[in-house]
């Protein structure tokens, strides 16, 4: 069992009376990247921003590589990587020159900065703009500034705060790419309302919503196990009952001519329909297994407390 | 860790032409009345030859100058303090600072240190028109000792208030005339002294004017530096608790 590298136990934390983040408890392991979901206002940023030390919480406790945030600081935060929403980057600054200065922040020798500095410009392919001022890299590039910055001393636990905002979509691939790299060696944390981003990167998903966690679960059982229906195309005039006809079926809606979704029975799968197809010469063309989307999980979650918060 | 910060802080003042620009208005300004004072002293000196134990040249020349400088610094501090704290949390840099394995107070001290380090150049430059007075003459160097520190404090102080009004707002418009503001209250508070009686002693030991005075005049007395090092750290220790307590909020 790989080891525990963030421990977040009945957070808590309040504005004046606003309640931001309601008793959160999650824990995230060795080379694992947890996807945050939830829509704006959730409580995403604040929880970075105090598991990264930047917010002190009101109630509960974070543990980072087994230092806590509050008790012992400079331990916890050596072990750790933070990019904010806005990349805590100096505008007037050049690349080397800032990556350098951080590098030193984090203590790491005067003898290894440049070859630290060399390694993240490398990882995050910065190589070309070293000696330009920061303030003049587009978007883009400040992002990848910003994500150089939070790996620059190799930390175990890295925290980026929707790394993918503002750039386009050849950019967001590469730092895609680069976040599940990054995942192969540290912890990551990774907070985004993109929903195909954390199928695309993490392991583990979380929506939180208002402050509390309302899912938890990892994205290999989220794309697995939920074959629950399928979407047929038939070229051929078939009626609804014959469909339902077939063994293993549980009801079958019609979408418009010749399509329709079929909803088996738990534990079947599709062999039937198939074989009812090609005998019956139905004329199947498509068959398409209807997964449950992330994006089905997040709008039913979120939408189901709006109504009950309603 | 401090001092990292601080060549950071120091880096980025004389990569903006602010800090250039700075030094060369106030060297321009001082420079004119350090050759005026020196023109109304040659005037003086036949008269002044007549009479036993009158006042040197570090007294007709480089005290008045400094008196003025210490004026116009009063005017000047502010717009290299407002940068400190009030642009990293408009840029959102801050959080470099609190998520690196550092403490408030090395924070805190880094940016000090920063601005000690420009106030030391500033110094040295505007301290190199009276040594040149060497040159041609014999000057009292204790007293010069004693207005270099006098000057040192003084802005150390003015430094630190800066700093922690800094630290108050995102806004450094706001911050440097606040500092602006305070100081200029601590430079002229005593005035109120002749219109309070009982008051006065007290107004008159919190202005920063009175104790800047006896330093010029070559007076080194410990309640003076006293003064200084207790505003310094006094500010110093609450924009550590400020920043601390914007983790809070």
């Amino acid at each position: 069992m790989a080891e525990v590298l963030v421990q977040v136990e009945n957070l808590s934390r309040f504005y004046q009376n606003h309640r931001a983040i309601n008793q959160l408890s999650f824990s995230l392991k060795a080379g694992e990247v947890l996807g945050f979901l939830g829509p704006n206002g959730a409580g995403k940023s604040t929880t970075m921003q105090v598991i990264s030390g930047n917010l002190a919480p009101s109630e509960g406790e974070v543990s980072i590589a087994g230092h806590d945030i509050l008790e012992s600081p400079r331990e916890a935060k050596q072990h750790l990587g933070y990019l904010p929403e806005q990349p805590p980057v100096y505008r007037d600054a050049g690349v080397d020159e800032y990556l350098r200065y951080c590098a030193r922040l984090h203590r790491i020798a005067r003898g290894q900065v440049n070859a630290s500095v060399d390694r993240v410009k490398q990882q995050c392919g910065l190589e070309e703009v070293g000696r330009r001022l920061i303030g003049n890299l587009s978007k883009g590039y400040q992002q990848r500034v910003g994500i150089a910055q939070a790996i620059v001393h190799d930390p175990q636990v890295v925290i980026l705060d929707e790394p993918t905002v503002g750039l386009d979509p050849i950019q967001i691939r590469e730092i895609r790419t680069l976040i599940r790299n990054l995942g192969s060696q540290h912890s990551v944390i990774l907070s985004t309302h993109i929903l195909s981003e954390v199928q695309a990167t993490c392991d583990r998903v979380q929506i939180i919503r208002a402050g509390e966690l309302i899912y938890s679960a990892s994205t290999e059982s989220l794309n697995q196990g939920h074959e629950s229906s399928v979407k047929l195309a038939l070229r051929n005039n078939v009626p609804l009952e014959a469909l339902s006809a077939v063994a293993g079926v549980d009801h079958v809606e019609a979408l418009d001519a010749g399509h329709f979704r079929v909803f088996l029975a738990p534990d079947t799968n599709t062999d039937a329909l198939v074989a009812a197809a090609a005998q019956q010469q139905w004329g199947l063309y498509e068959l398409i297994p209807e997964q449950q989307s992330l994006e089905d999980l997040f709008i039913e979650l979120t939408h189901n407390e709006e109504v009950n918060a309603g | 860790m401090i001092w990292i910060i601080a060549r950071r802080e120091i880096g980025a003042m004389f990569c903006s032409p602010l800090a250039w620009i700075l030094l060369a208005v106030i060297q321009v300004i001082l420079g004119f009345l350090f050759l005026t004072n020196l023109d109304n002293y040659f005037l003086l000196q036949p008269q002044l030859m007549q009479f036993e134990n009158t006042p040197g040249v570090t007294d007709i020349v480089i005290t008045p100058l400094m008196h003025i400088a210490a004026i116009i610094l009063l005017m000047v501090m502010p717009l290299l303090t407002m940068r400190s704290l009030a642009e990293e949390k408009r840029n959102r840099t801050l959080s470099l600072l609190v998520s690196a394995p550092l403490s408030m107070s090395e924070i805190v001290l880094g940016k000090f240190l920063g601005l000690m380090l420009f106030v030391f150049i500033l110094l040295t430059m505007l301290m190199l028109m009276p040594l040149s007075l060497y040159l041609g003459t014999s000057l009292d160097s204790g007293k010069l000792l004693s207005i270099y520190l006098g000057m040192l404090l003084l802005l150390a102080t003015f430094s630190a208030i800066g700093l922690y009004l800094s630290s108050l707002t995102d806004n450094q418009t706001i911050a440097a005339i606040s500092t602006f503001g305070v100081l200029f209250m601590l430079w002229i508070i005593d005035w109120l002294g002749g219109s309070v009686s009982n008051g006065h002693s007290v107004l008159s030991y919190l202005s920063l004017l009175q104790h800047h005075h006896s330093m010029l005049e070559g007076v080194f007395n410990s309640s003076d530096i006293a003064y200084y090092l207790l505003l310094i750290v006094g500010f110093l220790v609450l924009t550590i608790r400020q920043l601390d307590r914007e983790r809070l909020l």
